[in-house]
């Protein structure tokens, strides 16, 4: 394994061998790899599917699948990525391994339910997996009804039982989170020295307890309709298929936050790190995640703005958008203004970070376009939204999400990653990235529709310069893959402290002691303070 | 109050590594169960949200499907509900005393008075079937237009989904008593630790208070029109 | 933290307030109010439900932190229903079908 030459120190790793000493562990470290792994396997599948709709796009006429494979393209596509891989990626991986190491606990609160939280998400993602395969599922991620609970077919049922019971994990990690924060800080760790990736974790777990019983329970409700045909969302029952978009959106815009600000974390985290100054305006930054968790559900309404929705609720919901903004905006001031006069290092992790800022403000800004309500009616259901989504969704989680990787790779395995392959990779990435979904833009403003796969002929440039920055795409997100395994053997062995970061996961030794730390911890600085790191070496950058 | 604390980590067998005194760990329980609470809110919260929905969309049809109900049923079953609380507060309380014995008792007088109250439900849901009230291919209501059926079904969807949660709610209480009552015998509890004993007790006195709002909305809408 | 132990009387008395008003809203029900008859029935409810909370479920003396997971729950409640029957209720309000 990876300890081969390491000298014999015990950690979490070597600390017991064997499959069932992974499938029954209860250490937050094992369950964050575990996540990784399935995480990992759903986004490449979800690629996969993806790959199959950038090609069939590559030409107008619709002759690689048939316009039914095409939906269940897309829609497996979207469930995988977004249920499966973006919603658990960084929380239940990054999150799970770091929160509570920076915070100086030993585990969890409750270690066990964390183990059956990743025991849900792997149940309830190959339910859907299979439901989505075996009985072609075509109402796209959404399930919007009536067509979910009286036109298409029942497997769409299944699919959405499947997302039910990952729901759960996402609830539990989330309370797990939240108590942990509450309970466990060691001694002198006070609510404003938290990391920043604390606190925007902790926010995360608000929005995952507070909004995901609520797509739980629309997820019964069109179980009863599709079974039972009982109206609640068929019109010609009496009931309101947009009643199922409101309470569908109460989760999903929030979820697009329980994306996204972990992500925001992990990037708080490099920009401090690698420009060696503590985060500016660290408290703004700090109570922007919770600005951005409760103003994220006070505008689930802008994703109905084409339905029967009140002309008044949707003047709110667009006014309401715009206050969103305003927390996400702040942080991306502040991390620029972090940077301003800063000792900045460029290795791979920093890149990330660049990247996700400059590709998260393109995709927040068009949000704010497409919540302007006149502008939405012209765009809505066109590649415009889709670029907007992926842009914040892939260039900024994504981008994160490898920043994180890369960052904390040294901590977890002991060993360094190949700086001059991971620089390209992520050079790789973006390029390849913005020559993706940049032409979906203007694709979007020209009237392209999304979910479509026969095109007029002048959109087919835009569209192949999407498929060949794709391409692109997919061999910057292979490369890490590879190199990281390559790096479990051959990598240099990491220092514990290899970035000279201040954070309390760099205090204890790569990989680290099964409770973390052989004493616990006692804080007496704030988080981000150099002077206490002055004199570590700094192997990189 | 653990007067240990300081050294509880070697001595208490039923503290776990990652807490370092058990007051820590019970904090720790307590708050996870009340977030636990706070998703079970937001889980009927939709429910109540569709029941909102489709009251203020056909208030009449709505007022004339409950008045079937039979108020006086759920009323007592209602009361039934409450002496479980009651019951339960009172095996808290005991345990928080350690009066061993008091437990088992007041534990095993809220199962039985849960089991009277699904054992209700059981009887009510039994007699929707036999009016045809259950929605579904059979469902009719007497004397209504069709589409007004329709909405009468509405009515008796919500009735079954609700109740159906509830009960599904109360069968988990029920089991989580026996596995209470069993720990008790075996003396697991005591005044320095009750803390599962308490969890229930919040989880048991969460479901009574669903009910407390389940009845008067579906059994007890402008009950005047029908007398 | 201090544990507080209440009275069995205390408990008795919170019972019988609740049994009292089950009674009363039963009753209460049968009475033409017009459209506040679910308001009573609703406030009677909340009246129960504070009951049982503060008395039965402790929070009378519990953490601020604990009662401030309850109101945030509750308000959470509060926004999924009032902003979409903010929706349900100005719909038609401009006289475009459908709008
Ligand atoms: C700056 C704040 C944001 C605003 C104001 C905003 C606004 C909007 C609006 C108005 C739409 C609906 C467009 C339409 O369907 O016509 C939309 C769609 C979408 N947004 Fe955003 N957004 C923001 C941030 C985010 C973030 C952070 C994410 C994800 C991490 C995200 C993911 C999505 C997704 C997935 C959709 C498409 C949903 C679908 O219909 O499939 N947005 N956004
Ligand atoms: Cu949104």
């Amino acid at each position: 394994m990876i300890t081969a030459a390491v000298p014999e120190r015990e950690n979490y790793l070597n600390n017991a061998y064997g499959i069932k000493s992974w499938l029954l562990t209860r250490d937050h470290k094992r369950i964050g790899l575990l996540y990784l792994f399935t995480v990992t396997l759903f986004f490449f599948l979800g690629g996969a599917f993806a790959t199959m709709i950038r090609i069939e796009l590559l030409t107008p006429q619709g002759n690689f699948v048939s316009s039914e494979t095409y939906n269940k393209l897309f829609t497996m596509h979207g469930v995988a990525m977004i249920f499966f891989f973006l919603i658990p990626a960084i929380p239940a991986t990054l999150g799970n391994f770091f929160l509570p190491m920076m915070i100086g606990a030993r585990d969890l609160a409750f270690p066990r339910i964390n183990l059956l939280s990743w025991y849900l998400l792997v149940i309830g993602g190959l339910f859907s997996l299979f439901a989505m395969l075996a009985g072609g599922v075509d109402t796209g991620w959404t399930f919007y009804t009536p067509y979910s609970t009286t036109y298409s077919n029942s497997w769409v049922i299944a699919t959405a039982l499947g997302i039910f019971i990952s729901g759960f994990s996402s609830i539990l990690t989330g309370l797990n989170f939240i108590v942990t924060v509450h309970r466990m800080r060691a001694p002198g760790m006070t609510w404003m020295r938290m990391p920043l990736f604390v606190w925007s974790h902790y926010a995360t777990a608000l929005i995952q307890v507070l909004g995901t019983p609520v797509v739980a329970v629309t997820i019964i409700l069109l179980f009863c309709e599709r079974v039972f045909h009982i109206g609640i969302f068929d019109p010609t029952l009496g009931g309101d298929p947009v009643l199922f978009q409101h309470m569908f959106w109460f989760y999903s815009h929030p979820a697009v936050y329980i994306m996204i600000l972990p992500a925001m974390g992990i990037v708080s985290e490099l920009v401090s790190v690698f420009s060696r100054k503590p985060v500016f305006g660290y408290q703004f930054v700090a109570y922007a995640s919770m600005a951005i968790a409760v103003l994220g559900f006070l505008v689930w309404g802008h994703h109905l703005f084409v339905s029967t929705q009140s002309v008044y609720a949707a003047l709110v919901f667009s006014f309401l958008s715009y206050f969103v903004a305003i927390p996400s905006a702040i942080k991306v001031f502040n991390w620029t203004a972090t940077l301003y006069k800063g000792s900045i290092s460029f290795a791979t992790p920093m890149l990330y970070a660049f990247g996700f800022i400059g590709l998260f403000t393109i995709g927040g800004l068009t949000g704010l376009f497409v919540a302007a309500l006149g502008f939405d009616v012209h765009v809505t259901d066109t590649y415009f939204v889709v670029a907007h989504f992926h842009y914040i969704m892939v260039g900024g989680t994504i981008m994160a999400y490898l920043g994180g990787l890369h960052y904390w790779w040294p901590k977890i395995t002991g060993r360094m990653y190949p700086e001059g392959w991971a620089k390209l990779s992520a050079l790789i990435i973006f390029l390849g990235f913005n020559l993706t979904f940049f032409p979906q833009f203007i694709l979007g403003y020209l009237g392209m529709p999304r979910r479509y796969h026969v095109y007029p002929d002048e959109f087919q440039v835009l569209h192949v310069l999407s498929t060949a920055g794709a391409s692109v795409l997919a061999v910057g997100y292979l490369m890490p893959m590879i190199y990281f395994i390559w790096s479990l053997r051959y990598g240099k062995v990491a220092s514990a402290n290899p970035w000279g970061a201040t954070g309390l996961e760099w205090q204890t030794p790569s990989p680290p002691p099964v409770h973390n730390f052989d004493v616990t911890p006692i804080v007496t600085h704030d988080a981000y303070d150099y002077s206490t790191v002055i004199g570590q070496e700094v192997e990189v950058g | 109050m653990p007067a240990n604390d300081a050294h509880a980590h070697a001595e208490s067998p039923a503290l776990r590594v990652q807490f370092d005194t058990e007051a820590q760990q019970k904090d720790a329980s307590t708050l996870g169960m009340w977030l636990f609470l706070i998703t079970e809110v937001m889980f009927f919260g939709g429910m109540f949200l569709v029941y909102t929905v489709y009251r203020n969309a056909y208030p009449g049809i709505f007022a004339i499907a409950s008045s079937s109900l039979d108020v006086y049923i759920g009323a007592a079953n209602t009361v039934v509900l409450l002496c479980s609380s009651f019951t339960m507060v009172l095996a808290v309380r005991a345990a928080q005393l350690g009066q061993r014995k008091a437990i088992i008792l007041f534990l095993i007088l809220t199962l039985i008075l849960g089991g009277i109250f699904l054992g209700v439900k059981a009887y009510e849901w039994n007699e929707k079937f036999q009016e045809h009230h259950v929605p579904g291919s059979s469902f009719h209501f007497e004397g209504m237009q069709p589409d007004e059926q329709a909405h009468a079904q509405l009515f008796f969807s919500l009735y079954f989904a609700m109740t159906g949660l509830h009960a599904l709610h109360m069968v988990i209480g029920v089991g989580m008593l026996l596995f209470l009552i069993r720990q008790a015998q075996k003396g697991r509890y005591s005044a320095e630790y009750m803390t599962p004993v308490d969890l229930g007790g919040l989880y048991w006195h969460f479901v009574d208070i669903i009910w407390i709002f389940l009845f008067p909305l579906l059994y007890l809408i402008d009950r005047h029109l029908k007398g | 933290m201090s544990e507080h132990i209440d009275s069995v009387k205390t408990y008795a008395l919170v019972f019988a307030a609740l049994i009292a008003a089950t009674v009363g809203t039963t009753a209460v029900a049968f009475v033409d109010l017009g459209p506040f008859s679910v308001v009573v029935a609703l406030l009677i409810a909340v009246c129960k439900m504070l009951l049982v909370a503060l008395f039965f479920m402790h929070v009378r003396h519990s953490t601020r932190l604990t009662r401030l997971v309850v109101l945030g729950g509750l308000l959470w409640l509060l926004i999924l229903i009032a902003l979409t029957m903010g929706d349900i209720l100005t719909r038609n309000w401009v006289g475009v079908p459908g709008r």
